[in-house]
């Protein structure tokens, strides 16, 4: 079995397993109890704290922790937006492809009368930091652009986008669900404002992540109750996971290169192979992009049916497809990089874990290949683009 | 949890009656490529009795168990007895779909009567 949707969620790393069951065990009290046994658990809580912070290049007062990337999200994108309608700001940047936590949050803002501006995220997958400025009004209060694409992993130029909004005093918000881990981050460096996270897809537990908020950006309260979290996140903090977090968290950016170095050569062996399969494309830009992400259409299949059938061949992996949403249409992100529907249904993402090898890249590329032949073989649509009766798209 | 029932699976992984019929005498087309299901039947009829029914889908798991099980349903039947084939019956004898997947069901069943209009008109000209 050859798990490749590692973007979905991750293996808990066996150290990250080790904290929790030791934080569990051994450390089961509430931080806010003044007793000993509060005081230790307290003590775990900070000791994690203090280590996400100097991962990322924070401090240890800037990190706040929540449930995971979407309650990240949501506290970043409405805090920015309090803070810019007492100003009289209310006008937000992101972009069509989004996370759903981000664009939904934003949604529900444009019907409290915030005006949205949506950025191109052209055939590449990247926003241009150009546009970002261009974009930018008066009356501007957030840009929050993804650090990396969840779908088809394309990384975007987070340092100078948060350059320009630094230069206009825009805050600038970056979901990193999909990079931190994979890519070099320090938010002082790269002018970011806020970052969101989610353990679980770095090998630590899931329903737990962070908020990075730069100091003096006063956040709103999504839960209201007691004062954990400096009073901007009640409920006792779910400690084991933290602590699980800041091991998970150490690890992988401790192997950043060498797991880079591993994985984008298997990657591009994959991307070759299955560019090789005819009338498929790679979405996404080829080199700018995480190195564990493979993302293709192929016209003439439907992905769902690819995905099952790459399951009976022991491949985990994902589509874009409107059959494995729930929904009618297929991927947005898919969409907002130019594919028609008619392609977008036949996408297939393959997410790459750190201990994937070249003979899993040469099985499944030839699982892929011969999964999509077969379903070419009995396709009707396959069928009418062969036979020159509809044009091919790819 | 699985998402199908053994027999979605079992269609779905073998499905019956794939292919073309090259001189069929009703073919019907249902479906489009923008919404992610194409059914394609073609049915060969002698003496208003369903001697060979094949298929052709693009899409999904249940879309490709749908139109197997469709062709199941009706080879061998006369014509008037296929055309009272709903999508109630496709779905209940694949053990049942995913509420959100029944309209896979009611392709297959709109491709076998668009196949049987194509086979009326075709003996009427």
């Amino acid at each position: 079995m050859i798990y490749a949707d590692n973007a979905a969620t991750t293996k808990m790393s066996e150290s990250a397993i080790q904290t929790l069951v030791a934080t569990i065990k051994e450390t089961y009290g509430n931080p806010s109890s003044l007793y000993e046994f509060g005081q230790k658990a307290k003590e775990v809580l900070e000791n994690a704290r203090e280590e996400v912070a100097s991962l990322i290049g924070a401090e240890p007062r800037e990190i706040l922790f929540t449930s995971g990337g979407s309650e990240a999200d949501n506290q970043a994108i409405i805090s920015a937006a309090k803070l810019g309608e007492k100003e009289g700001k209310k006008h937000i940047i992101s972009t069509a492809f989004e996370h759903h936590a981000v664009l939904h949050t934003l949604e529900k803002l444009k019907k409290e009368g915030f005006d949205i501006t949506l950025l191109d995220v052209h055939a590449n997958g990247i926003v241009l930091p150009e546009e970002v400025e261009a974009a930018i009004r008066e009356d501007t209060c957030l840009v929050t652009i993804m650090y990396a694409n969840n779908e088809i992993g394309t990384i975007q130029p987070i340092a100078e986008i948060g350059a320009v909004c630094r230069k206009h005093g825009v805050l600038f918000h970056t979901d990193a669900v999909q990079a931190i881990g994979h890519v070099k981050i320090d938010v002082k460096e790269q002018n970011i404002d806020m970052l969101s996270a989610s353990a679980h897809k770095f090998h630590g537990p899931k329903g737990v992540g962070f908020l990075y908020a730069k100091k003096g950006i006063r956040l709103t309260n999504l839960i209201e109750g007691g004062a954990q979290e400096r009073g901007k996140r009640a409920g006792t903090e779910n400690v084991p996971g933290i602590a699980a977090m800041a091991t998970a968290l150490r690890e992988v950016v401790k192997d950043i290169d060498k797991n880079r170095e591993h994985l984008v050569p298997i990657r591009d062996k994959i991307i070759a192979g299955l560019a090789a399969i005819p009338h498929s494309a790679l979405n996404g830009d080829a080199a700018q992009r995480l190195p564990s992400n493979i993302n293709f259409c192929f016209e003439g299949i439907e992905g769902e049916s690819l995905l099952l059938l790459l399951d009976d061949k022991g491949v985990a992996a994902s589509s874009g497809s409107a059959c494995t949403s729930g929904s009618l249409d297929p991927s947005h992100v898919l969409l907002a990089i130019g594919r028609v529907h008619d392609v977008a249904h036949g996408s297939l993402r393959l997410s790459l874990g750190e201990d994937v090898t070249e003979e899993d890249a040469d099985y499944m590329i030839k699982a892929v290949k011969d999964t999509v032949e077969y379903l070419r073989s009995f396709s009707p649509v396959w069928r009418n683009l062969v036979a020159g009766k509809t044009p091919f798209i790819l | 949890m699985a998402l199908y029932s053994e027999k979605v699976m079992d269609h779905f992984r073998n499905p019956r009656n794939v292919g073309v019929i090259e001189d069929a005498d009703g073919v019907g087309e249902v479906g489009n490529a923008k919404c992610g299901d194409i059914m394609k039947m073609y049915l060969k009829i002698d003496g208003d009795v369903i001697t060979d029914v094949k298929f052709e889908t693009f899409g999904c798991g249940s879309a490709i168990a749908s139109s197997s099980m469709a062709t199941e349903l009706i080879k061998g039947k006369p014509v008037e007895e296929a055309r009272q084939l709903t999508n109630q019956a496709v779905a209940e004898a694949l053990d049942g779909l995913p509420a959100y997947k029944m309209h896979c069901s009611v392709l297959a069943q709109e491709a076998i009567e668009a196949a049987l209009d194509d086979y009326e008109k075709k003996k009427k000209a």
